[in-house]
């Protein structure tokens, strides 16, 4: 039969794609029948948390933090409860990790304040002298992509059936409207638990910096 | 294999990629070394802003090595051998020539649009899949046109039966295919949103666990069907050519390949262990792990008796030495793989650096070993020239080993220490260390790991400049050599 095989490419072909595609079918497809289902009371991420998702991936935390508790005794001693699948039901792309260079971050709000990760995202050294993160000085400064957060945000409403509210919707007018009565007013919130000045003024002035919608993704992670 | 000294054979595109592979090598390991020295020395983190800290790097550095360096590896020996052992040559076929030469431009294109949307930070933030939508489609067609210009070389070739290396190129073919179309789906937010924000973003088709299962699914697999099934490939063709020594056996190399092909799919769940995805599956991914052994084991083991009362060649042909020390690191590898993926010892070593040093032995001992030696070997045929210099092959040869032995011994120290502080605990069960003091405890090995690297980044420096003169300035040979390659 092999002999055969390699005499007749297509086959051949159609033969190999059999044979890796059956692990698919039976491990992947499964678990999408038990699509993953949130927690109770778990709400989709607001827009400027989605904005500070977006800087977490932009400065790839991921590469040294995960956000995966797994159940032993020594990890939920040290970060608190272990994951559950239904806490990511609304986390697109997953942001796991496999790699911990620093601490897992999976409840990082439990444990850390607005104006802890401010100092801490502008020199780690201040707060910890031994750490070997580097600065994210940049974060103060760059300002956040609140249309493109405000665009996914409508994208998993419309596609995914997020429960998201009705000031979700699509267009440049839905997203100047839910700026001004929702980012806005959240972002400026944690501008002040900071306590720093230029982040306020940023904010006041209608600009987000990155750091700041960083801060409420941050703290939403409990 | 018949001798092939009959046919004249177009090597215009496996040239073009043999020059990416060098170019990308030293790009890509470059910024390894840059990365591995900020985790030791951290101020090493300001050099360029922005631009330079190490989360933004290391992608860069996983990406540029993978689908610059490793990929324009596999492509280039395609190129080279795929013709040779199919009989035909692509300069036979005017739209096969245009359509590899428009593969090469595209592929170039992908590449740069890569290395520039990473370092902006544009990333869909899966590993090894972090390209946004844009260059996913471009992707897909580099990939189609492989395809198109593989099985055409396929429909005309003289050689009836295929090849083992045939087999493994047309699995990885097919294999990457399904895993990057299904991992990558994802949704254009542009196109849903009333034409708010970044055009280039995109939101992943699957959520939370569902998302992890698919990513690891690929992930795993990306190392299954790049840094696997085409090195093999590479060595079932490179070393009987380069030794004159036929595969040892015909039989074990059908059960390594079907064996591989079914077994290894099975086996991504085993980077998901503990998490939150079903236990059973996790099971799954330990045991095929496992089972895994079999068919690489059995790959490493048909080449090297391939070398069978031929060991003379080892001391005398440094090419040789790359490709029998490079089954040994396969056999290496996938031996410290399975054992990784064994639940108890997983609880230990996952998120620690025993993984970065895991896949840096197979990496730098297997992959990148078997490329530079395929290089070597197809210089004197394609430049027809002899290989610039052997003693500065010798040289590269122990200053690489030397630089992996550093590399992975020192990760697992440094993994295992890790593995331990996190979980030791005190005699009233209260935890001993601070996070921070298990990163303090890895600074020398941080130290050795990125002089580890330096060492190997040397070799490739080395490898540049012999393949360099190779092709511009080695002594000219009338007749393709049969077998051993010709070294000044």
């Amino acid at each position: 039969m092999f002999h055969w095989l390699e005499k007749n490419p297509f086959f051949f072909a159609v033969g190999v794609f059999v044979v890796i595609a059956y692990a698919g079918l039976v491990e992947i497809l499964p678990s999408f029948a038990e699509a993953a289902r949130p927690v109770k009371g778990l709400k989709p991420y607001s827009v400027l948390e989605l904005a500070g998702k977006e800087v977490y991936k932009k400065d790839n935390c991921i590469a040294c933090h995960s956000q995966l508790i797994r159940p032993f005794k020594s990890e939920t001693d040290r970060y608190g409860q272990y994951s559950l699948s239904g806490e990511y039901a609304y986390d697109r792309p997953f942001l796991w990790g496999s790699k911990r260079t620093g601490p897992d971050l999976h409840r990082i709000g439990n444990y850390r304040t607005s104006d802890w990760h401010a100092n801490h995202m502008w020199n780690p050294k201040d707060l910890v002298p031994d750490s070997i993160m580097p600065a994210y000085k940049h974060q103060f400064t760059n300002a956040a992509d609140l249309e493109t957060a405000y665009a996914e945000a409508v994208t998993d409403k419309v596609v995914f059936n997020y429960p998201y509210d009705d000031g979700i919707k699509k267009g440049k007018d839905a997203f100047k409207k839910r700026l001004k009565t929702k980012i806005l007013p959240e972002a400026l919130k944690i501008a002040k638990e900071t306590k720093k000045e230029d982040l306020v003024k940023a904010v006041e002035s209608g600009k987000v910096p990155e750091v700041v919608a960083l801060i409420a993704y941050l703290n939403r992670l409990k | 294999m018949q001798s092939s000294a009959t046919m004249e054979y177009d090597y215009s595109v496996a040239k073009l990629y043999m020059w990416t592979a060098v170019i990308f090598g030293i790009v890509g390991m470059t910024i390894g070394v840059l990365i591995a020295s900020q985790l030791a020395f951290p101020d090493l983190n300001y050099l360029f802003g922005e631009y330079g800290t190490f989360s933004r790097l290391r992608p860069l550095h996983t990406n540029v090595v993978i689908f610059g360096f490793t990929v324009s590896g596999i492509f280039a020996t395609f190129y080279y051998a795929g013709p040779r052992v199919l009989k035909v040559s692509m300069g036979e076929s005017k739209l096969l020539m245009f359509l590899g030469k428009l593969q090469f431009t595209l592929y170039l294109i992908l590449a740069t649009g890569m290395v520039v949307s990473e370092l902006m930070g544009i990333t869909a933030s899966k590993e090894y899949a972090q390209m946004e939508w844009p260059l996913d489609a471009l992707t897909v067609v580099v990939w189609v046109l492989w395809g198109v210009i593989m099985f055409g070389l396929i429909g005309m070739r003289r050689e009836r039966s295929l090849y083992i290396s045939m087999w493994y190129y047309i699995a990885t073919f097919l294999g990457v295919a399904m895993l990057y179309l299904f991992n990558n789906a994802e949704v254009p937010t542009i196109f849903f949103s009333g034409g708010v924000g970044a055009w280039y973003h995109s939101v992943s088709m699957y959520a939370g666990t569902n998302d992890a299962l698919v990513q690891w699914w690929w992930g795993h697999n990306a190392v299954a069907f790049v840094f696997t099934v085409p090195i093999i490939a590479i060595i079932y063709y490179f070393l009987p050519k380069e030794s004159g020594q036929a595969v040892y056996s015909y039989k074990l190399s059908l059960l390594s390949f079907w064996g591989l092909m079914f077994v290894y799919l099975w086996a991504g769940g085993h980077h998901l262990l503990w998490s939150t995805v079903p236990d059973w599956m996790q099971t799954m991914g330990s045991v095929f792990s496992v089972v895994l052994i079999l068919p690489s084991w059995g790959s490493a083991i048909n080449m090297l008796l391939t070398m069978k009362g031929e060991w003379n060649q080892l001391t005398e042909n440094p090419l040789i030495k790359f490709m029998v020390l490079a089954s040994t690191f396969y056999m290496l590898s996938t031996l410290e793989g399975p054992i990784q993926a064994v639940k108890s010892v997983n609880a230990i070593a996952h998120f620690t650096d025993w993984i970065p040093g895991h896949v840096h032995d197979g990496v730098l001992g297997w992959v990148a070993f078997m490329i530079f030696a395929a290089i070597m070997h197809m210089s004197t045929r394609v430049f027809k020239r002899e290989i610039y210099s052997k003693s500065l092959l010798e040289a590269q040869f122990w200053i690489q080993t030397i630089g992996v032995v550093l590399y992975f011994t020192s990760m697992w120290i440094a993994g295992i220490t890790q593995g331990m502080m996190w979980r030791a605990v005190d005699e009233y069960g209260n935890l001993v260390y601070s996070f921070i003091d298990t990163v303090t405890a890895l600074h020398p090995y941080y130290a050795i790991r990125a002089l580890g690297g330096l060492l190997f980044l040397t070799g490739m420096f080395m490898f540049a400049y012999n393949f360099f003169k190779t092709a511009t300035a080695g002594r000219r040979i009338e007749q393709e050599p049969r077998y051993r390659s010709p070294m000044a």
